[in-house]
C-alpha cells in the first residue's frame, strides 16, 4: 500500500508574511502604547474615547473583510479556471472577519455603555456591523454544507455575493430608519470628537496595523486550508487504494 | 455525426466527502446497447448511474458521456440523458395524470406522447385520476417510468427497475426498454434481479468496492 | 422549454398541491393567527397595539415564511423531485420563478387574513388613500419575501441539517423588508401621527429590494440548488 508523504512543513509563514506580521506588531504595539499613553484624553468623553482606537479600525477591518470576501468569490466564480485559492481566501477573509465583527460589536457596546449609559444603540453603523455578522455566521454554516469542493465554492460564492447584494439594502433602510428618529448625529459615538494631531495619527495607524493584521491572519488562514485539502487528497489515495484491496480480494 | 461510444470512463473517481463512492472504473458503453450493472450494495452502482447522469462530480480521471467531458460540464447532457433512482420524483398529492402531465410539460413533450406514455405503462384510464399517495409501489414506479418515457432521452439510467413490479409489470418494462433501445435509446440498467436481467441485456458489467470487474 | 413554460408548470403544480393538502389553510394560518393572539397577551396595551399593528402584522408574516418555504421544498424533496428535475435539465430559473409565484400567492392570502385580524384585534384604522399605500406596499414587500425565501429555501433544502439553516441565512435578509414595509403600513394606518405619504418611500425601497432579489435569484438559484 503506497502512501503519499506530505513534505515536512514547520510552518505557513513565508518571508513575506514574516515581514508584515512584525509591520503589523509595530503598528499596534504603537497604538496601544499612543492610545493609553501620549493621546489626550477627549474634552466631553474622557478616557472612554480611547475605546475608539480599537472600535474605529475593528470596525474598517470587519467591512475589508466583506469586501475582500466578495471580491474573492466573484473572482472565483467569473474566473474561467475556478481557482481554489480564491475561494480559499475568500473563506479565511469571512473566518477571519467574523472576529473582528465581534471585536467592533463588543467594543462599540462598551464604548456605548460608558459614554451613554446603555450597551446598544441603533446607530446605523453598528447595526449593520451586527447584521454583517449574523450574516457572516450564515455565510461560515453554507461553507459547512457537505458536497465536492468546486460546489462547496459555487455555492459560498453565489452566497457571498447575494450578500454584497443584501448588506447595502440593510444599511439604507437602517439608516433612512434612523433618520426618522433623527438621532444619526448625536449617537454616533466619534460623531463630536475633536481629533488633534496625534490622535488622528494613532487613529490612522490603527487603521494601518489592523489592516497588516488582518492580511496576516488570512494569510496564513488560507494556506492552511490548502494543506488541509492537501491532506485531503492523500487520504483519498489512502481511501482509494484500500477499495482497490477489497474490490481484489 | 453521431458517436457510437456513448459512455466513456477512465479511471474515473468520485466521492462523497472523503470516501470514494467510484473509486477508479473504467467502463464504456455504446450506442443502443443494453447493459446491466451488477454488484453487491455500497459497490457503487447508484454512484456510477448519477455520474453518467451528470449528477455526481467526477474528481479524478476522465469521463465522456455523449462525448461531451463531464469533468468540466456536468449540466449540459442531462437534458438528453434520463435517470430513474430510488426515490420516483413524484408528487404524492397528485394524481398519475396530473404527475406525468406535470413532467411532460416541463420537458416539452407533446400530449399524444404524454397519453402513449401512461398507455404503454398501463397507468390510463381510471388510475391515472388516483393521487400518487394511494397507488401501491409498483404503479407508483410505471408511474415514474412514464415520466422517464416523455423525455425521449438518448440514454435511459434505471436503478432497480423491476423492484416492487408483478411478473407482467417486469415484462411490459423489459419490452420498453428494448423499443427504447432499437429506437436509438442507449439503457443501462442497475439490477439485482441477475437472470431476469440477462435475457434483456446484451452485456453484464459487474461492480465491486468502486472498480468494474469484468465484462460478460 | 422556455423559463415562462416552466414557470406557470410549478406555479400551478405547487398551488393545486396546496389546494389539496391544506397545510396553508389547515396550519399556517391558524399558526400566525395564534401568533398575533400572543402578541396581544405579551403586549397588554390596546395603544401600543394598535400603534405596533404594522410591525406585528408583517413579523408574523415573516415568522410563518419560514414554515411556507420548507414546505415549499418539502414536497421537492420527499420524493426526489427536485432532484429529478435536475437531472431532467429543466431550467433552475423556470423552477425558481414557478414556486416563486406560488410562494407569493400562499402569502398574499396569508397576508389578507392577518391584517384582517389586525382590524378587529388591535383595531387600526384604514382610509381610502391609506389602503392604495398598503396594497402597493403589500404586493411589493410580498414580492422581495416570495424571491428571497425560494433562492435561500433551494439553497437549504434537502440534507439533513439544513432546514435550520432557513431562519439564520433568511432572517438578516428580510430585515430590510421588515422594516420598509412596516414604516409604510403604519403610514398607510397613520399611526403615531404618520402620514400616509410619507409612506411611499419605503414602498420605492421595497420595490428595489424586489427587483435586486428577483434577478439575483434568477441568476443564482441555479448554483444553489446543485450538487
Amino acid at each position: 500500500m503506497t502512501t503519499t508523504e506530505l513534505p515536512a512543513i514547520k510552518g505557513v509563514g513565508t518571508q513575506a508574511t514574516r515581514l508584515y506580521g512584525v509591520l503589523a506588531l509595530i503598528a499596534l504595539g504603537w497604538v496601544l502604547v499612543g492610545g493609553l499613553f501620549f493621546t489626550p484624553e477627549d474634552v466631553v468623553q474622557g478616557d472612554a474615547v480611547r475605546i475608539m482606537y480599537v472600535h474605529v479600525p475593528t470596525a474598517w477591518t470587519a467591512y475589508l473583510a466583506f469586501i475582500v470576501t466578495g471580491v474573492a468569490s466573484a473572482c472565483w466564480l467569473l474566473g474561467k479556471k475556478h481557482s481554489m485559492g480564491f475561494d480559499r481566501v475568500a473563506g479565511a477573509s469571512a473566518e477571519v472577519g467574523v472576529a473582528f465583527m465581534a471585536l467592533t460589536l463588543i467594543s462599540g457596546s462598551l464604548w456605548g455603555r460608558i459614554t451613554w449609559g446603555t450597551f446598544w444603540v441603533w446607530d446605523p453603523r453598528l447595526t449593520t456591523t451586527a447584521f454583517l455578522f449574523v450574516t457572516y455566521l450564515g455565510y461560515l454554516a453554507v461553507r459547512g454544507l457537505g458536497g465536492s469542493p468546486h460546489q462547496r465554492a459555487r455555492r459560498s460564492s453565489v452566497v457571498a455575493l447575494l450578500a454584497v447584494l443584501e448588506i447595502p439594502l440593510v444599511h439604507f433602510s437602517v439608516v433612512l430608519w434612523r433618520s426618522l428618529h433623527q438621532e444619526a448625529s448625536v449617537l454616533s459615538p466619534d460623531g463630536d470628537i475633536k481629533m488633534d494631531g496625534i490622535m488622528l495619527f494613532t487613529l490612522l495607524f490603527g487603521v494601518f496595523g489592523f489592516s497588516v493584521l488582518f492580511a496576516w491572519l488570512v494569510s496564513h488562514r488560507q494556506r492552511i486550508m490548502a494543506m488541509h485539502d492537501a491532506q485531503r487528497a492523500s487520504a483519498l489515495e489512502v481511501a482509494m487504494a484500500d477499495r482497490l484491496q477489497e474490490a481484489s480480494s | 455525426m453521431q458517436p457510437t461510444r456513448v459512455i466513456e470512463f477512465i479511471d474515473a473517481v468520485a466521492v462523497y466527502g472523503d470516501y470514494p463512492a467510484l473509486a477508479g472504473v473504467t467502463f464504456s458503453v455504446d450506442r443502443q446497447e443494453i447493459v446491466l450493472l451488477q454488484g453487491p450494495n455500497g459497490a457503487g452502482k447508484t454512484t456510477l448511474l448519477r455520474a453518467c447522469a451528470g449528477l455526481v462530480p467526477i474528481v479524478r480521471g476522465s469521463a465522456h458521456v455523449l462525448g461531451v467531458d463531464i469533468t468540466t460540464d456536468r449540466e449540459s447532457i442531462r437534458e438528453r440523458v434520463g435517470l430513474l433512482g430510488h426515490q420516483n420524483g413524484l408528487f404524492a398529492e397528485l394524481t398519475i395524470a396530473e404527475n406525468v402531465d406535470f413532467w411532460s410539460t416541463v420537458v416539452g413533450a407533446s400530449k399524444l406522447e404524454r397519453d402513449v406514455a401512461m398507455q404503454r405503462m398501463a397507468i390510463d384510464g381510471k388510475l391515472a385520476n388516483r393521487r400518487v399517495s394511494e397507488l401501491s409501489a409498483g404503479q407508483k414506479r410505471r408511474c415514474a417510468l412514464a415520466c422517464l418515457v416523455v423525455r425521449r432521452a438518448e440514454i435511459w439510467l434505471l436503478d432497480e427497475p423491476h423492484a416492487g413490479l408483478d411478473a407482467k409489470g417486469r415484462d411490459e418494462i423489459d419490452l420498453i426498454l428494448r423499443e427504447a433501445a432499437s429506437a436509438g435509446a442507449t439503457i443501462i440498467v442497475a439490477s439485482h434481479e441477475v437472470e431476469r436481467a440477462q435475457q434483456l441485456a446484451s452485456r453484464t458489467v459487474a461492480i465491486v468496492a468502486g472498480h468494474v470487474r469484468g465484462v460478460s | 422549454m422556455s423559463v415562462s413554460r416552466i414557470a406557470r408548470a410549478v406555479a400551478v403544480k405547487d398551488l393545486r398541491i396546496e389546494l389539496r393538502s391544506r397545510i396553508v389553510t389547515n396550519q399556517v394560518l391558524p399558526f400566525s393567527g395564534l401568533v398575533m393572539v400572543m402578541f396581544a397577551f405579551a403586549l397588554d396595551s390596546d395603544d401600543v397595539l394598535q400603534d405596533v399593528a404594522g410591525g406585528l402584522v408583517w413579523l408574523a408574516t415573516i415568522f410563518s415564511l419560514f414554515i411556507l418555504v420548507q414546505r415549499s421544498f418539502a414536497i421537492e424533496v420527499s420524493d426526489g423531485a427536485l432532484d429529478s428535475l435536475r437531472v431532467a435539465g429543466v431550467d433552475p430559473q423556470g423552477i425558481f420563478l414557478g414556486k416563486s409565484i406560488s410562494l407569493f400567492v400562499q402569502l398574499i392570502a396569508l397576508e389578507v387574513v392577518l391584517f384582517l385580524t389586525a382590524v378587529v384585534l388591535y383595531r387600526v384604522n384604514l382610509g381610502g388613500s391609506g389602503l392604495v399605500l398598503l396594497v402597493t406596499c403589500v404586493v411589493s414587500a410580498t414580492a422581495g419575501l416570495a424571491f428571497v425565501g425560494t433562492l435561500y429555501g433551494g439553497l437549504t433544502a434537502g440534507a439533513r441539517g439544513r432546514e435550520t439553516l432557513l431562519p439564520l441565512l433568511l432572517l438578516p435578509v428580510v430585515a430590510p423588508v421588515l422594516i420598509s414595509a412596516t414604516r409604510a403600513t403604519e403610514a398607510a394606518f397613520t399611526s403615531n401621527g404618520v402620514t400616509v405619504s410619507e409612506g411611499w418611500p419605503w414602498v420605492a425601497v421595497l420595490a428595489v429590494f424586489a427587483a435586486v432579489f428577483g434577478l439575483g435569484g434568477l441568476l443564482s438559484f441555479g448554483s444553489l440548488i446543485e450538487e
